[in-house]
């Protein structure tokens, strides 16, 4: 025997079984103790992959790959010597000879050993349940086969109404099935939610197109006469759908446990100590094929604290114990946020119960709190999880609860803020709970030099588990740095030390007039994909020079380059003008002709216009020569400035009409449609209280009155939707004209660049009546300029396509290449319901291959 | 050994401070006219590996811890034009030789 091997030899051999996200994680615990220099260290790993994040398995349909959710690409397991074989399955583990046995029969010794081996899916027995088309929902190959499976049908069901259960769901349904979930329970998530919980988040699923069917065994699944299968139910009604996903709950793969006669649970799972050994002192297991006090923790998080108490232990460290772990979860599923903190159920003895419930805006929170109403011992949420830091801080570091312990859970009135301060959050907080991370621990990577969320998550790793805990994270940090005196940093770039804000009032007063000048004269570098769109936008609001000047051009984002919406196959949209929305049959006519011409999809929008779809880059130009000719303008879709003025038709048709809400919105729309501001802005107009144009979920909202005009302002709807702040009423046409110019020209001067005057609102200090303030009393002296700035908008209104058509210059980008008259190949259509569309990757491929 | 170049277009025909879609031998090439740098011109592929579309020609140019880059118009990944190297994916996509002689763009046909 050579010198080399006796060497390695004289290292004890430890090898982990499983290599999951806890098996991985495990091997990252072990080398950050120096663990490799210890022992000789393999792994094991069933799957084709190394670990991958399991917790995020369903980004893997929308749009990552396997190499996005990969936990290591084995460079880690390199560096430090650790062998590493996938698509090996360990069958035998040999205790008497301390030698395990693989599948093609080889024998390897080991010294330690580690059980990461994870749980497999609960199918239950249904007669049928290995019919074809039926899967579970576990690992990168079960996706693969679901997807390919999901493109030839139409109707999927998932069995299991638990968290991964909807999480499947969610699934098929982004995968465009008809998607129905069947749960044996009389409720949706009952290890999560109560009854009311359950009842409401089921309303909810069901108002997204999900069928919900609770209560209801499957007594046999056979052949469909419409679809692939049909479900028989117990109580004789049936469910017919193509594609079955099982999702009942998880069992421990323990199968080495019983074959080598480790102890194991009555139902399943392999017993651990505190140090998380087996029976055998040698076998250690981890994660959810390991049972604690006759628990299984089907979470990441406690995997990771047992890995954590396993890697301490081997390395001689027994103060690293696992001792249980919290299981609160919350969770966004099909959009809806559900949350459950500790006794959900409300078990605990004597604890008493809080519960509120919002029929309208669907959303029910519980909170359990001991029997003297100090401590929270629990809490449901569905609907709505802002309240769930706040709370889960409250339990788990039991911190006395405040007088008016149910304000917790109620709506915040008034603005008042509800939720714990991160002051006041002891330093033992938990604050990441995958990672075990405490406020302490923020502090000190604070005081030691991290100045940032990004350095925090580098030396801690908060936030990198599961991600639930991103905001509060922030929170801290930045509280942290505020402590410490840091300045957190507000500058727009690495090429301005300033605030969008402070751009603005250098180039207004400094009369500055190009990015190149304002770089020379307050930048440094030359400018980035941050402040260069910034800058043009604020060159724009300021002066409104023609976007597409030779000095300007460079500065545009692609949208405001080309004048038109940018689509995911790099074809554009086209969206002319239509004044609220009003528009005669003749220039109908005309955008159906253009779009004929054209072939372009055609879809009427949310805001009352018509987007065209599919045009490239050089057919711009030739479909705007024949809009213009039409009397069509460009309607700025792709800018950050108006967007529409949705409308009513108001009192000349409506009956219940009390002023003529279309010609305010016209009127408006011709008014503002220049104005370039720090991010997009939506008006609309109602002609009377029952407001149908919606306006107070918009920017600017106006809704007639008897007595002229109530002004709204900083609406949103979209991905955090915010109801407009009433600002003034019953104005007249002109006193309303004169605050919309104020409000909107105060916006563009002070906010965040891509910052709507929702969130602007938000932070302004002094809030609604500051800008009242401002608006109404001129507290700043600031009326007269913001207004003669509206109106230097106004008067140099140019229409950029009018302009760009008469442009040789401009004309000459729109070319889609320089040195070729051909098209972009790449750009594929195929029809759908009578018009076309891009045609997905797979399409392209079937039709190079019907090519080929 | 002298470089195979190849005349892509007349200068005036790109635009200063972004890019333009060229084709050579088959395959689409962003080409970027930066007045400022060492370089003067750069081109990488006009394909966007991470968005799957041919639009790296009409991203954002940026300058980025000394480095030239382009932003992709899609997804905003940001690709070193001397390098075609993707910032933040393990992704590089192809890059040439490119120069500028006499008012004209060539672009080495391999590198």
């Amino acid at each position: 025997m050579t010198s080399t091997v006796s060497f390695l030899t004289t290292k004890p051999h430890l090898i982990v079984v499983g290599n999951g996200m806890v098996g991985h994680h495990f091997v990252e615990q072990i080398i950050a103790q120096g663990g490799h220099e210890t022992f000789q260290i393999t792994v094991f790993g069933e799957e084709s992959y190394l670990a991958y994040d399991r917790v995020h398995l369903s980004e893997y349909f929308t749009g990552k790959g396997a190499a996005d959710l990969a936990m290591t690409d084995g460079t880690l397991y390199d560096e430090h010597g650790v062998r590493y074989f996938t698509n090996s399955l360990v069958t035998e583990i040999d205790r008497e000879a301390k030698q395990l046995i693989l599948q093609n029969g080889e024998a390897l010794a080991y010294d330690k050993l580690v059980l990461a081996t994870g749980s497999y899916p609960f199918v239950p027995p249904i007669p049928g349940h290995k019919r074809d088309n039926t899967f579970v929902y576990r690992t990168l190959d079960d996706l693969d086969a679901i997807r390919a499976c999901a493109k030839q049908v139409t109707r999927g069901t998932v069995v299991g109404g638990g968290l991964l259960g909807l999480e499947a769901a969610n699934a098929l349904k982004n995968l465009g099935l008809e998607t129905s979930v069947v749960e044996f329970a009389p409720r949706l998530m009952p290890v999560q939610l109560d009854e009311q919980g359950g009842a409401v988040l089921k309303e909810m699923i069901e108002g997204l197109g999900v069928q919900v069917y609770t209560n209801t065994a499957t007594t046999e699944i056979v052949d469909g006469e419409m679809a692939f299968h049909r479900m028989n139910f117990a109580d004789g009604s049936y469910l017919e759908t193509d594609l079955i996903l099982f999702s009942a709950g998880i069992r421990p793969q323990d199968a080495l446990a019983h074959q080598s006669g480790l102890s194991v649970g009555e139902r399943g799972g392999i017993c651990v100590n505190n140090h998380c050994q087996t029976s055998d002192e040698n076998i250690y297991a981890i994660g959810e094929c390991a049972l604690w006090n006759n628990r299984i923790f089907g979470l990441v998080a406690p995997g990771y604290a047992m890995a954590k108490s396993a890697a301490g232990h081997l390395m001689g460290d027994a103060g690293v114990t696992f001792t249980g772990a919290d299981m609160s979860t919350k969770l966004k599923l099909l959009g809806c946020d559900v949350g459950s903190v500790g006794d959900a159920h409300a078990q605990s003895q004597g604890c008493k119960v809080f519960v509120y419930q919002d029929e309208l805006s669907q959303s029910y929170r519980k909170m359990v709190v001991s029997e003297d109403g100090k401590k929270l011992l629990g809490a449901v949420l569905v609907g709505d999880n802002s309240y769930y830091d706040t709370l889960l801080q409250y339990y788990l570091n039991g911190i006395d609860l405040p007088t008016q312990a149910q304000a917790l859970i109620l709506p915040a009135m008034d603005g008042a803020p509800v939720g714990l301060g991160v002051d006041a959050l002891p330093a033992t907080a938990s604050i990441c709970s995958c990672h075990n991370v405490s406020k302490q621990d923020i502090s000190d990577a604070v005081c030691n030099g991290a100045l940032s969320v990004g350095d925090v998550k580098g030396i801690t790793k908060a936030a990198t588990g599961c991600g639930g805990c991103a905001a509060l994270l922030k929170k801290v940090v930045d509280n942290e740095l505020l402590a410490l005196g840091v300045e957190v940093s507000t500058d727009i770039c690495e090429h301005f030390a300033y605030t969008r804000q402070d751009l603005y009032n250098l180039v207004k007063v400094g009369e500055i007039k190009t990015f190149a000048e304002l770089l020379k004269t307050h930048g440094k570098g030359h400018g980035c994909e941050i402040c260069k769109p910034a800058v043009g936008s604020i060159l724009a609001s300021v002066w409104n020079d023609y976007v597409l000047k030779k000095e300007h051009i460079s500065l545009q984002d692609t949208n405001d380059r080309f004048l038109a919406n940018m689509q995911k196959d790099g074809t554009y949209s086209i969206v002319p003008r239509i004044p609220g929305g009003e528009i005669t049959p003749e220039r109908l006519i005309v955008l159906g002709e253009v779009a004929k011409e054209y072939g372009l999809y055609t879809k009427v929008t949310g805001g009352q216009r018509i987007d065209l779809f599919g045009a490239t880059l050089s057919q711009l130009p030739q479909i705007w020569e024949k809009l213009i000719a039409a009397g069509f303008e460009t309607g700025q879709a792709y800018g950050k400035s108006l967007r529409t003025v949705k409308s009513c038709v108001g009192s000349t048709w409506c009956r219940y009409g009390v002023n003529d809400s279309m010609k305010m919105a016209i009127d408006l729309e011709n008014r503002y449609k220049g104005l370039r501001s720090p991010h997009k802005i939506k008006f609309a107009v109602s002609g009377c209280t029952r407001e149908c144009a919606e306006a107070q979920s918009k920017d600017i909202g106006v809704i007639a009155t008897e007595g002229g005009w109530n002004l709204y302002v900083c609406g949103n709807g979209g991905m955090k939707p915010r109801h407009g702040d009433l600002f003034a009423k019953d104005l007249d046409d002109e006193t309303l004209v004169k605050y919309i110019d104020r409000v909107l020209m105060f916006y563009t001067k002070t906010a965040d660049r891509l910052q709507r005057t929702s969130v602007w609102m938000e932070g302004l200090e002094g809030g609604l009546e500051y800008l009242k303030d401002v608006v109404i009393n001129d507290k700043l002296g600031l009326c007269a300029e913001l207004e003669a700035s509206m109106q230097h908008v106004v008067d140099t209104f140019q229409c950029e396509w009018k302009t760009t058509l008469k442009d040789p210059e401009a004309l000459k980008t729109f070319r889609q290449f320089v040195n070729y008259e051909g098209s972009d190949s790449n750009v594929v259509f195929v029809e759908e319901r009578d018009q076309m569309r891009p045609a997905t990757e797979f399409e392209k491929q079937q039709l190079i291959a019907k090519v080929g | 050994m002298t470089m195979p170049w190849k005349l892509i277009c007349k200068q005036e025909n790109l635009i200063e401070g972004a890019g333009v879609a060229a084709m050579l031998n088959g395959e689409q090439v962003a080409v970027f006219y930066v007045p400022e740098s060492d370089n003067k011109i750069f081109a990488i592929g006009n394909w966007d590996p991470i968005g799957k579309a041919n639009v790296l020609s009409r991203g954002l140019v940026a300058h980025l811890q000394d480095q030239w880059v382009v932003a992709s118009p899609l997804y905003k990944q940001h690709y070193e034009l001397s390098s075609g190297q993707c910032l933040e994916e393990d992704i590089k996509v192809p890059h040439w030789q490119a120069k500028l002689e006499g008012g004209e763009v060539f672009i080495a046909t391999h590198s």
